[in-house]
């Protein structure tokens, strides 16, 4: 069956990705307010769905509820998927998109329970950036490009265009998870400051390459300048953010600024990891692997075997 | 190739994760062994008992007091008509140090003592804690009140005992809780109200003070011995002197911090 496209499941997946964004927004204030813990009861909050609105509460109890509204859009999601969407791997995508948030809501009730302990709130914060690539993905995949006929372009080089992908996400994924340790205190910053440079080293390649083999190809140049500009302020704003924790260490609360620098270095380090998902994505749908190519040339070979 | 990559970024992400999480040593003080129970030993004579009294002070430039922002709970900020300063550091133009505790860190041996029936109290009074530092003994009740017109989470975070976190709102009984093993000092945090700070020094002995506003305390009832005495300051860390009592002596020791003192 030939996969259609359908213009509201892609619209929802759009939805759900810029509501999980705004989910991390909301996750990242309660982190910098210092905010977790505001709420010592889980899965209601005091007692109740409508707690007092005051302190830290305020952002506790918001990340819950837009958090709980995000986990039901995701499960309308998967079944808008399971019965619009012919491609069955994509379908399986969007159960994997809810099993990830309930593990995800499973894991920031630990949180709480647990009062921060046993790295449960490192973990919450990792499985948000996967689950926001997740999202980001479904996007993609719904979207009437990823549908249409697209060239099948050519990597004889080596190493190959996916594997550099690949490993530029794998260490951003890493980075982003060096900054939660530093950011819930699990670690100190220097492996933070070593996985910017790592980054900044597989950003720059995967940057290289693309444009070296890929030039002329429009979606590959766009992905790889948004890359390279979201990488670029995010650099800055990891600048921006050690400033302001360093110039309030003393401050008897967590103050605006601080909160403000490392709430933007925060979503902002999401929006790179989602950048180099849909780069990743983007050459296994542009670039037919080897193996692939090989396949596909022989018809014949293929249908005997 | 594919699945390759996938394993390969999976590997990368557990790894990581794993790495990052336990970065931080976890001690569930509720795993650990219970403290061995201490030989009973002979009560402490009132009739040949001393003290120890003495002043705090803080040499130097006393750092200034930062000014608290409280416009995040309305019930806080309307409790106070003025500006509010944060307790870390309260000294007068003498350096008179408030908000020391003082105590006797080594030379009882193996003197046994039971805890108080009363219990030490903490208020939670116009989004501030009172008092802002608390001294008592394992085994005795810390009492937790809320006085104000919002709800606080009351929040310790020690290292040898067991941590626990509970909401208290306006009008709610007090919460009663107890300190198994001494620690000085456990944090207390209200992340509802997050200027709100408070200590809370947990003793096996009833050896221990806290330095009022002009930086004075006095541990009485001390049998004769020679003592280590120490002060803690939350910021200033800890100075300590050996000091020996005789039978009904009255000891006067004092200590200072320095801006570079403690650990």
């Amino acid at each position: 069956m030939t996969p259609q496209y359908h213009p509201g499941l892609h619209r929802f997946a759009m939805t759900l990705t810029a509501c999980t964004f705004v989910l991390l927004i909301a996750g990242a204030l309660v982190t910098s307010n210092d905010a977790a813990l505001s709420v010592p009861d889980w899965p209601l909050s005091y007692g109740t769905l409508t707690p007092p609105m005051v302190g830290g509460i305020r952002y506790e109890h918001t990340h819950r509820v837009v958090a709980a509204a995000i986990g039901l859009l995701t499960v309308v999601f998967a079944v808008l998927l399971w019965w619009k969407e012919k491609r069955a791997w994509v379908r399986w995508v969007g159960i994997a998109a809810v099993l990830g948030v309930c593990l995800q809501g499973f894991l920031g009730g630990l949180t709480v329970l647990l009062n921060l302990h046993y790295g449960f709130p490192v973990e919450h914060a990792s499985l948000a950036q996967v689950f926001f690539g997740t999202v980001v993905g479904l996007a993609l995949f719904t979207s009437r490009w990823w549908l249409s006929d697209q060239p099948a372009l050519e990597d004889r080089d080596s190493p190959s265009i996916h594997t550099v992908a690949f490993l530029n996400c794998g260490v951003i994924f890493l980075q982003v998870v060096l900054g939660a340790g530093f950011r819930h205190k699990n670690i100190p910053i220097w492996p933070h400051l070593i996985g910017a440079l790592a980054v900044t080293a597989t950003v720059t390649w995967t940057g290289i390459l693309l444009r070296r083999r890929f030039e002329p190809v429009r979606e590959l140049s766009r992905a790889r300048i948004l890359l390279h500009s979201i990488f670029g302020t995010q650099f800055l704003l990891g600048i921006g953010a050690l400033w302001s924790r360093m110039s309030t260490a003393d401050a008897p609360q967590p103050m605006p600024v601080m909160v403000a620098w490392t709430v933007i270095h925060t979503v902002v380090g999401a929006l790179t990891f989602a950048c180099a998902v849909v780069i990743v994505l983007l050459c296994y749908r542009l670039v037919p692997r080897t193996g692939d190519v090989a396949v596909a040339a022989s018809p014949a070979e293929t249908a005997a075997s | 190739m594919k699945v390759r990559h996938w394993a390969g970024l999976a590997c990368v992400a557990g790894m990581a994760l794993v790495l990052v999480s336990c970065g931080k040593k976890e001690e569930s003080a509720e795993n650990k062994a219970a403290p061995a129970a201490q030989p009973a030993a002979a009560p402490v004579d009132a009739a040949t008992a001393g003290s120890v009294s003495g002043a705090v002070k803080f040499v130097g430039a006393v750092p200034k007091a930062k000014t608290l922002n409280m416009a995040a709970d309305a019930a806080c900020a309307g409790a106070h008509s003025g500006p509010v300063s944060d307790l870390e550091v309260v000294a007068n133009a003498s350096g008179d140090l408030a908000n020391v505790i003082v105590y006797v860190k080594d030379g009882l041996g193996n003197r046994a003592f039971e805890a108080p029936k009363d219990g030490a109290q903490l208020n939670q009074e116009g989004c501030m804690y009172t008092p802002h530092i608390v001294g008592m003994m394992a085994g005795q009740t810390l009492s937790v009140k809320n006085s104000d017109k919002t709800t606080h989470n009351i929040h310790p975070v020690p290292k040898n005992n067991r941590e626990w976190n509970k909401s208290q709102p306006p009008g709610s009984p007090n919460i009663n809780e107890v300190f198994a093993r001494d620690e000085v000092a456990i944090p207390v945090k209200c992340n509802v109200h997050p200027w709100m700070k408070s200590y809370i020094a947990v003793f096996k002995h009833p050896y221990f003070a806290v330095t009022d506003a002009k930086g004075s305390f006095e541990i009485k009832n001390l049998p004769p011995g020679t003592y280590t005495i120490e002060a803690w300051h939350e910021r200033f860390g800890t100075v300590s002197q050996s000091v020996t009592v005789g039978a009904k002596e009255a000891k006067t020791v004092a200590f200072s911090f320095k801006p570079d003192s403690g650990d």
